[in-house]
């Protein structure tokens, strides 16, 4: 009885602290609409801080407590509503979930920086140290009084704040109606500022209130969120009195278990799986099964007009893509080093990863933070069927992850948005803890998966590999896109644009819901099928996930230039932070930073880039001039008077820095365009010039050389060269045209139809 | 004559690229009532929200009082005495009725004096002041919304569509409070589409189609084969 009073105040101190950090996540997403992903990072950083202040510096603690709580808590709260949040209204919850996961990919880069783990910073001590007071007969730590304290004042103070101030009740009119809330006279930006500041201040308690008890470590701290997760989901991400509920239960919950599974009766494994990371799990199948019971997501109409559009390509250049993408991979494997060919294969496997995401994300709608579960699931598959790598198997592996997909999502797809997203999370972490970190999955850390046998060709070599990847990414892309162009892609993107609509003419949504897990599903297996080398669980978990979706919607998700750009762009920077350790710090932080601009184009980067490449379509000249200029640069190389680098970096530079420009120089105005082709000049001069192999000594220096050469040139070339005549854009594809059409000829058209008097 | 209360000096605006008013002028006079009609995607409501300051007029100007107020925002307007009911229902449905009225306190009266003029005149939201505003009928919600120009005492009304939805008893005992404003000599620019329940109340009238306004003048005057011509098309 005493051991149950024991457990039940262990429980209730963890449940106090899930509820304050579970109630900061209501706050913003009643306010904002936007479910923070980094907000257990936010608690992070603030219990850093706080041990920075307190412990390195020795401020006394209540000093150290007013500054990181009253202070920077509620700066960077602000600051994060200003400069990142207050760009996404109008955009998907794709988007707006993976901004958060780029401040949390941002967040634990600059924790890892500031504060690396060297194991100096034990001193983390609960408040009070030492004290206890006996409560029943047992001795309870002063701390988890506090903690329980904190908890019910959060609650009082929430409840008042909310439902009592004109503030509160502000933050509630604006998720009800943001321009009625203007037309009253409040400020929405104000208020969602002050709600981002409250949030933070939660988190940050609840991060130091955690550190106490525990270590002071970025991982548990970060992924104490998703416990959370649970006790937010349970309040239905609104009602904060079930929120606390839910956050004790989970708290006992927890203490409960720990207190049974010590018992000689309680099993130990089941049907030959080992049971231990069940208390792990405990908050994630709580989270699930809170998912589940949820009632049905009300089906939103399409009146929402959102902020992204893709073009879909035609036939012609989706087959040029991929075949002019095997002849560039072919064409350069030759020239790379081995660990540059390990490198981008690695880029190519996450890009086929990547381009999981867009059927179902880029044009279904429907966000996976699971995408490399399911690679997983399909190395797994690969390595444990018979056949030995041969096509058959690697048909067998993608059929077999197809079906857990479709039959994951089954119980899934009566959600939505955020909570769909969550739930594939949640298995995710069930995956990588129940199945994934056990003997009998991955034998001693790792196992091996065959190498594709295919007939007459060789490919057991890293070349090899990475020719095979490159290619299969190609076949993939080219099927994604004919998907896009078939019966089953129009109904995904109906999914997309309005599911009432959908529904109301007779679309079968679950089926077709299915449908693009089943796909998806299928081609993250086919990167993990495809993977022909030893691979470990630490690969395909879930916080390995994040970055991906990360870069697929960075790079665009909704196409599969979008999937390639991020991939190779995650690999790349996996190039970058080997090649020069002293940059290594500023990649941590880039996948946050590149994802921190996605509220200003939620397109992604390369509908931006190959916005800029567009107008070269209707001009032959020009092209033929710059496939020329590719050309003249490649025969350089091959007769060996420039080096494979000066190849590489000028090719690139041609590409990026020189082409986009080409029509605004030919077209220009006298004397600036002679400016814009100068400076164009000189920078593929240096591009070129340069002994690229001598004057600099690693290969990430060279990249970053790269990078500056093309944003000094590019864009001073660009603005120089500004005043050509624009094209205006008027976005065709809303028109049903293929060429956008200038304000000239919308005048004809308005006057021919009549509708301007 | 005084200066204008609101003047709307050649505003176009637009949508992405699509342009919605191709320079439209009009005069709201103090204490003066006037009646924007027009049919269907005309660009009343348009019109409606350039005046709020919730959209951003492409080019002309928008003067209140005799001074240039082209870009302020919404709320600063609001907060300068411009009440605008907008389309719909103009309430917080997941708020109380007390918590709608807490809203309106942005106009810079005291909470209670608001409950106490809006509960007078409208005894049935006094009954249901705790209940969520969106549980209510839709006369109900349409009161409520009225009661924050009745109760902030504002320099100018703008109300779009106020019958839009609800039975004709319930749109002439609206127009009945509308009336009541008036007469206390705020100025009002009222957006109807139908046009016989808004002329009885109205001073002026402007109608507008196709982004112009095709005719103007004294409510009275304002024939039947205008209207018909600029509904119907002629």
């Amino acid at each position: 009885m005493q051991e149950l009073l024991t457990f039940t105040i262990i429980g209730l101190s963890t449940g106090a602290i899930y509820a304050v950090v579970a109630s900061g996540l209501v706050v913003t997403y009643t306010t904002s609409g936007i479910f923070n992903l980094a907000h257990g990072a936010t608690g992070m950083l603030a219990a850093f801080t706080y041990w920075q202040l307190r412990f390195d510096w020795d401020l006394p603690a209540p000093i150290a407590l007013f500054i990181t709580l009253f202070i920077l808590c509620p700066l960077f709260g602000l600051l994060t509503e200003r400069i990142v949040m207050r760009g996404l209204q109008g955009t998907t919850e794709v988007v707006r979930l993976s901004v958060t996961v780029a401040l949390f990919a941002f967040m634990i880069g600059l924790a890892n920086t500031v504060w690396p783990s060297d194991g100096s910073r034990e001193a983390f001590l609960k408040f009070f140290e030492g004290n206890t007071v006996p409560i029943g007969g047992i001795n309870v730590s002063w701390h988890k009084i506090i903690t329980f304290g904190c908890a019910v004042v959060v609650a009082i103070v929430l409840r008042l704040l909310l439902f009592r101030t004109r503030m509160g009740v502000a933050m509630r009119a604006v998720v009800d109606d943001r321009s009625l809330t203007e037309l009253n006279g409040g400020r929405p930006n104000r208020v969602a500022m002050f709600a981002w500041a409250l949030s933070a201040m939660l988190a940050g308690l609840a991060g130091i209130l955690l550190a106490g008890e525990q270590q002071l470590n970025i991982e548990p701290l970060v992924l104490l969120v998703i416990n959370a997760y649970a006790a937010a989901i349970i309040g239905g991400l609104k009602s904060l009195p079930r929120t606390f509920a839910g956050a004790a239960v989970l708290g006992l919950l927890d203490a409960y278990y720990l207190q049974f599974s010590d018992n000689s009766w309680f099993p130990q494994s089941f049907m030959g799986f080992g049971l231990s990371g069940i208390r792990a799990s405990i908050p994630t199948i709580v989270l699930f099964v809170a998912l589940l019971v949820r009632p049905q997501s009300r089906l939103r109409a399409g009146t929402v007009r959102f902020r992204e559009e893709n073009k879909v390509p035609s036939w012609n250049t989706a087959v040029l893509g991929a075949v002019s993408l095997i002849v560039v991979v072919v064409g350069i494997s030759g020239m790379l080093t081995r660990s540059n060919t390990l490198f981008l294969l690695n880029g190519f496997t996450l890009a086929i990863v990547a381009l999981s995401l867009v059927p179902l994300t880029g044009y279904a709608g429907q966000m996976s933070l699971a995408p490399l579960t399911f690679a997983g699931l399909g190395a797994v598959a690969m390595s444990k069927l018979p056949g030995d790598g041969n096509l058959l198997t690697l048909l067998a592996a993608i059929t077999i992850v197809a079906i857990v997909g479709a039959a994951v999502a089954l119980p899934a797809i009566r959600l939505s948005g955020i909570y769909l997203a969550l739930s594939t999370a949640a298995f995710a972490v069930l995956v990588t803890k129940l199945i994934f970190n056990q003997r009998q999955t991955f034998m001693s850390g790792n196992i091996s998966v065959p190498i594709l046998d295919i007939p007459f060709i060789d490919i057991n070599s890293p070349r090899g590999r990475l020719i095979l990847s490159a290619t299969a990414f190609s076949l993939l892309g080219l099927g994604v896109i004919a998907l896009r162009r078939s019966r089953l892609g129009r109904r995904l993107i109906a999914l997309k644009d309005s599911p009432v609509a959908a529904a109301t003419l007779g679309m079968n949504l679950t089926q077709t819901k299915l449908a693009a897990f089943a796909i998806s599903a299928g081609i993250a297996a086919c990167a993990g099928a495809l993977a022909g080398d030893k691979v470990s669980p630490q690969q395909y978990d879930f916080t390995q996930s994040l970055p991906i979706v990360l870069l697929a919607v960075v790079g665009g998700v909704g196409t599969v230039g979008g999937a390639l750009f991020g991939g190779l762009l995650l690999g790349g920077n996996a190039v970058l932070a080997n090649a020069v350790p002293s940059l290594k710090n500023i990649t941590k932080i880039m996948p946050g930073l590149t994802g921190i601009t996605l509220g200003r184009n939620p397109n992604g980067a390369t509908s931006q880039i190959s916005e800029k490449f567009r107008p070269l379509l209707n001009r032959w000249g020009i092209i033929s001039f710059s496939a020329l200029g590719g050309v003249g640069i490649w025969a350089l190389d091959a007769s060996r008077i420039i080096s494979h680098w000066a190849f590489f970096i000028g090719g690139v530079f041609w590409f990026l820095a020189v082409m986009p420009n080409l029509i605004a120089i030919v077209d220009g105005t006298s004397p600036r365009r002679w400016w814009a082709g100068a400076i164009a000049l000189t920078g593929l001069a240096v591009s070129l010039g340069v002994d690229w192999d001598q004057a600099v000594d690693s290969t990430g220096k060279r990249l970053l050389s790269l990078i500056l050469l093309v944003a000094i040139f590019g864009v001073g070339t660009q603005r120089v060269a500004e005043n050509a005549p624009r094209i205006h854009h008027s976005s065709p594809d809303l028109l049903g045209l293929d060429v956008a059409l200038t304000p000239d000829e919308l005048d004809n058209v308005e006057r021919e139809l009549g509708v301007t008097i | 004559m005084s200066t204008p209360i609101l003047e709307l000096r050649n505003i176009r605006a637009s949508y992405g690229s699509i342009e919605v008013l191709h320079g439209v002028n009009l005069t709201v006079g103090r204490g003066e009532v006037v009646a924007l009609l027009g049919p269907n995607g005309a660009g009343k409501s348009t019109l409606i929200k350039v005046a709020s300051g919730i959209l951003r007029p492409s080019a002309g100007q928008l003067v209140i009082a005799g001074r240039d107020a082209t870009g302020a925002s919404a709320n600063a307007l609001a907060r300068a005495g411009l009440c605008t009911i907008p389309e719909g229902r103009g309430i917080f449905p997941n708020l109380t009725v007390r918590e709608n009225l807490l809203m309106a306190t942005y106009s810079g009266h005291k909470l209670s004096d608001i409950e106490q003029s809006t509960y007078a005149r409208f005894p049935r939201l006094a009954e249901r002041r705790s209940q969520l505003a969106g549980t209510m009928s839709g006369g109900e919600q349409q009161m409520l919304s009225l009661a924050r120009a009745l109760a902030t005492d504002p320099v100018i009304l703008l109300l779009d569509e106020l019958s839009m939805g609800l039975a004709p008893l319930i749109v002439s005992e609206l127009y009945q409070q509308v009336a009541a404003i008036a007469a206390e000599g705020v100025s009002v620019l009222v957006v109807e589409q139908f046009a016989r329940t808004v002329l009885g109340v109205a001073d002026q009238a402007v109608l507008l189609a196709h982004g112009k306004v095709q005719a103007f003048g004294k409510a009275s005057e304002i024939g039947e084969d205008v209207l018909a011509s600029a509904y119907l098309g002629s």
